[in-house]
């Protein structure tokens, strides 16, 4: 069963290269992406990734406010009673921001310099089955 | 609570995990399909089909907005072809509907063709079905980007519409024996361009040569999706196709012709599993290397096939 990732960017920055380099990485790797473009609330965010059942949410944040909106996304996924999506962050994210990322729930964050392989092979490791 | 119950009850999570499930092909939801499947059949069901680049996506968004301001739920499901080489797939038709994703009166559902031809994926019928069952009064299915033979998502909808582009006019004609026989409203999109009326004709020629279908004459609009030109007419026309159907009497033999072509191509899909499962896959594969070396042809490989399971019997 093909792994299906939301690849989404939060905020309002409009460098979405990244984002669409690692969906078009993840694909070739075989899975399923939804990719929804520029300047996604949190709200859509969560209620997309909801109505497509996705086993991870990619968030991208070029624009410095990732610190508001991915523990934003953690929460309202929270306040739904989603706990089985794996959140990952990834843009232009400071070292010392990412402890509290994790902490706020955001599975990994990946940084510059990531390969996509390091990307696909922390999806394949971290994603649950479903249930 | 099982999930075609908490479907009916309105919860949007076991509905995605539904769909889930039937693109997955897990048998174990086999009674909570034919639940949904008995007590569904209250949606209208619509399919929007076009050539890549023909504004689907964003005329879809448009349709929803425009049911839901006549106090319509939506349900879309919206396909986009799988690659041949990995399974994987990138569904970005979400990215022009997204204003729609926060409304509680609309599901939208990305899916994967997985390797299907004829433009819907093997889950799209189901999956109609589940979107049903959640109580919306429309269900979109967009098709991959369509062109000549992909017609299959006739078999899943009640209403078909046919979206092209002015500055076509070949791609008319090459589309002609197509997927625009299958249309019951035609669209001319982007018609702010130039050769709307060129279309037009090309169109209306069409239909003239096509005759009515049961006493229909399927309607072309006029419009420009990004900006909302034409869709009001366009709910309409849809709206009286479907009150047609209804009072036509022809909601029973749609359903009828459906269910037949629905279950015939199960069985085939089944029947081929169940065949080659008999035979082997070893067996298999020794018939495919004569074929492949030319010491058999393809008939006398199925024949073989079909053999075996006689002398079982």
């Amino acid at each position: 069963m093909p792994i299906r990732v939301l690849v989404a960017k939060p905020g309002l920055d409009g460098h979405d290269r990244g984002a669409k380099v690692v969906a078009k990485a993840l694909r070739d790797a075989g899975m399923e992406v939804i990719y929804t473009g520029l300047r996604q609330t949190p709200e859509q965010i969560v209620e997309t990734a909801i109505q497509e059942d996705v086993d991870l949410i990619g968030l991208s944040c070029l624009s410095g406010a990732h610190m508001t909106l991915f523990p934003k996304v953690m929460e309202l996924l929270q306040a739904k009673g989603v706990k089985d999506i794996l959140v990952t962050g990834g843009g232009i994210i400071p070292m010392e921001d990412v402890p509290r990322l994790k902490k706020a729930g955001i599975a990994e964050v990946f940084g510059p310099g990531t390969t996509s392989d390091e990307i696909i092979s922390f999806i394949r490791t971290n994603v649950k089955q479903r249930t | 609570m099982g999930l075609a119950e908490r479907v009916a009850s309105g919860d949007r999570r076991a509905a995605a995990r539904l769909i889930s499930l039937i693109e997955d092909g897990d048998e174990s939801i086999r009674t909570e399909l034919a639940e949904l499947h008995c007590r569904g059949g209250k949606a209208h069901i619509v399919g929007v089909t076009g050539s890549p680049g023909a504004g689907k996506s964003t005329l879809i968004h448009k349709l929803a907005k425009g049911w839901r301001e006549r106090g319509k739920t939506v349900g879309i499901i919206a396909v986009d072809p799988s690659s041949p080489f990995t399974g994987g797939a990138l569904l970005g038709d979400r990215i022009r509907m997204q204003e729609l994703s926060t409304d509680p009166g609309v599901f939208i559902r990305s899916m994967s063709s997985r390797g299907n031809q004829g433009g819907v994926a093997k889950a799209t019928a189901d999956a109609v079905r589940v979107l049903d069952a959640l109580g919306m009064d429309k269900v979109i299915v967009e098709t991959v980007g369509a062109g000549q033979s992909e017609v299959a998502v006739m078999d899943v909808v009640h209403t078909v519409l046919v979206v092209v582009v002015p500055g076509l006019g070949d791609e008319i004609q090459a589309i002609k024996a197509g997927i625009l026989e299958i249309g019951d409203v035609f669209v001319i999109n982007k018609a702010d361009r130039d050769g709307v009326e060129a279309a037009q004709r090309e169109l209306e020629m069409m239909l003239e040569l096509d005759g009515d279908k049961a006493g229909w004459r399927p309607p072309i609009v006029k419009t420009v999706a990004r900006t909302g030109d034409g869709i009001g007419e366009l709910v309409d026309k849809i709206d009286e196709h479907w009150a047609m159907i209804k009072r036509e009497g022809l909601l029973e033999e749609s359903e009828r012709q459906r269910s037949r072509r629905e279950v015939l191509e199960l069985l085939k899909h089944k029947a081929v599993l169940s065949l080659l499962s008999e035979y082997g896959p070893d067996d298999f594969d020794a018939l495919i290397k004569d074929v492949a070396a030319r010491k058999m042809h393809p008939h006398d490989a199925v024949e073989k096939i079909m053999e075996k399971k006689k002398v079982k019997n």
